[in-house]
């Protein structure tokens, strides 16, 4: 740590203050796997690791994200194997591929000047202030509208030079689902009118017993709509329940 | 608020120049902070890779004023700022744009180093029993990140484009750690004289001086291995020795 400090900020920590304080330090929501074989419900889409969800709870406890990874990614690798070998290579929509590579070119052909940096700072410095440590209604309903503009001006965005290493461009396409992410995170934070874990309410600073035993899950409506709902966590089995209880 | 001049080198495919771009700088800054800065404000298509901003991932590797350096580990009030500080790619390997190289000789090398093979295990369970000292001999090998500065600096490499015969300042590390490995039975002397190039080290200690994890390169890992070379190549003792026993067939 005394190095780390040293060479990063240029402060010698045995002689000089060093700033402390609360931070994001990992994501606890994600792509909803089954526990087993990390797939997720798009069959043969499989998730591990970060991008993953429910492992941790409420809250990840330090070294575990590592146990994670090393645990369920080798398991995400082999049910990946293991489906890729039962199931044959699925066709390709080739209207759907053409209007994708359609959207993903637009960057390059508009004429305007929004750039892609701003509106992606914009959102961070929105989600980072308004949902990040500490959480509350109004503020979050602001980040919902701020949301709404910013899908807008993502469609603006414009972008110089070719396709080879673009950061400018690769920011742009990836807006479409920075702006899908953040919204789901906002909505479901609001949803959960509680504190518990790493996500703390400032309008509900306890833990509330009605929020027990379910996750909010986040599904794409027909109308293209986000839809929350409450699924119930599936009970502990008893001979894991048994070890907590021996454990205790 | 304070600017500073960074002059860039913007290029495709090895055509290209130096370009200026001005950006404000704060306490604190790391040259890859203003690299990012002038890519969000200036130019959107400015080529540089990077990831974990804390000197670990080895991505953001590049020339800065000359000399081979991680940007995210090399911090403004370090450098300077009264005169344009330069960022360069890395010269040893091919260009693809701006600041990105193209670094894949250096995993194909990695392929051709013979892998690790431990000795049986000691215990019936399965384990081994290793000195405190035999594992400590290698831990330091093992801090390297990979980011080839080491390659990038080296003269067989940079200059003398001897990519066919030399494995470099990095891989050399990496057999070291193997072949110190106090589990390791596997062999790699005789690969090390032959196909990995060994003897062109002509140890000017350039890569340890650019190692941002201070892995001791030449004093550590190569001339040992050189070592281990002159004992079984070079030594006129077993030299004698093998003259005597052919004389007596």
């Amino acid at each position: 740590m005394y190095h780390q400090f040293k060479q990063l900020a240029d402060i010698d920590i045995t002689e000089e203050a060093m700033e402390v304080g609360p931070t994001t330090h990992y994501m606890m929501g994600g792509v909803k796997v089954d526990a087993d074989s990390q797939m997720s419900d798009v069959a043969g889409l499989f998730a591990a690791g970060e991008c993953a969800a429910g492992l941790h709870g409420a809250n990840r406890l330090g070294g575990n994200s590592l146990s994670d990874l090393l645990v369920f990614g080798k398991r995400a690798g082999e049910y990946a194997a293991a489906y890729a070998k039962e199931n044959s290579l699925g066709a390709v929509n080739r209207d759907e591929l053409g209007s994708a590579e359609k959207w993903a070119l637009q960057p390059f052909e508009r004429k305007g000047s929004d750039n892609p940096y701003v509106v992606q700072h914009t959102l961070q410095d929105a989600m980072q202030e308004l949902v990040g440590i500490v959480r509350q209604e109004q503020e979050m309903r602001q980040v919902l509208e701020r949301i709404q503009e910013l899908k807008g001006a993502s469609g603006r965005v414009s972008v110089a030079g070719n396709r080879e290493y673009n950061s400018g461009w690769h920011t742009a396409l990836d807006l479409h689902c920075q702006l899908t992410v953040s919204e789901i995170v906002t909505r479901a934070a609001l949803e959960r009118k509680e504190s518990r874990g790493a996500h703390f309410r400032d309008d509900f600073p306890t833990k509330d017993k009605q929020y027990d035993g379910f996750n909010i899950v986040v599904r794409k409506g027909a109308g293209g709509e986000m839809q929350l709902i409450h699924e119930p966590i599936p009970p502990m089995r008893e001979d894991l329940q048994q070890i907590i209880q021996e454990m205790k | 608020m304070a600017t500073a001049t960074f002059r860039i080198w913007r290029a495709e495919k090895g055509q290209g120049k130096f370009q200026d771009y001005t950006a404000e700088v704060s306490a604190g800054m790391v040259v890859l902070d203003a690299v990012h800065q002038i890519q969000a404000e200036q130019v959107g298509d400015l080529a540089v890779r990077w990831n974990c901003k804390a000197g670990k991932c080895g991505s953001c590797s590049a020339e800065i004023n000359g000399m081979p350096k991680l940007m995210c580990m090399t911090r403004l009030n370090t450098l300077p700022l009264d005169r344009p500080v330069t960022v360069e790619p890395m010269k040893a390997f091919p260009h693809i744009k701006d600041l990105v190289t193209d670094v894949s000789w250096n995993y194909d090398v990695k392929k051709r180093i013979p892998k690790f093979q431990p000795r049986q295990p000691d215990a019936p369970d399965g384990t081994w029993r290793i000195a405190q000292e035999d594992v400590e001999r290698v831990q330091e090998f093992r801090k390297c990140i990979e980011c080839y500065l080491c390659q990038d600096v080296c003269h067989v490499l940079r200059d003398h484009h001897m990519q066919e015969q030399f494995i470099g300042p990095r891989f050399l590390v990496y057999a070291a750690a193997l072949e110190m490995h106090p589990l390791d039975v596997g062999d790699r002397v005789e690969d090390l004289r032959k196909q990995f190039g060994l003897g062109l080290c002509n140890i000017t200690k350039c890569c340890t001086k650019v190692c941002p994890e201070n892995i001791t390169i030449t004093d550590n890992a190569i001339i040992p291995l050189k070592e281990r070379v002159v004992d079984r190549f070079f030594d006129p003792l077993s030299k004698l020795f093998r003259v005597f026993s052919n004389s007596k067939r």
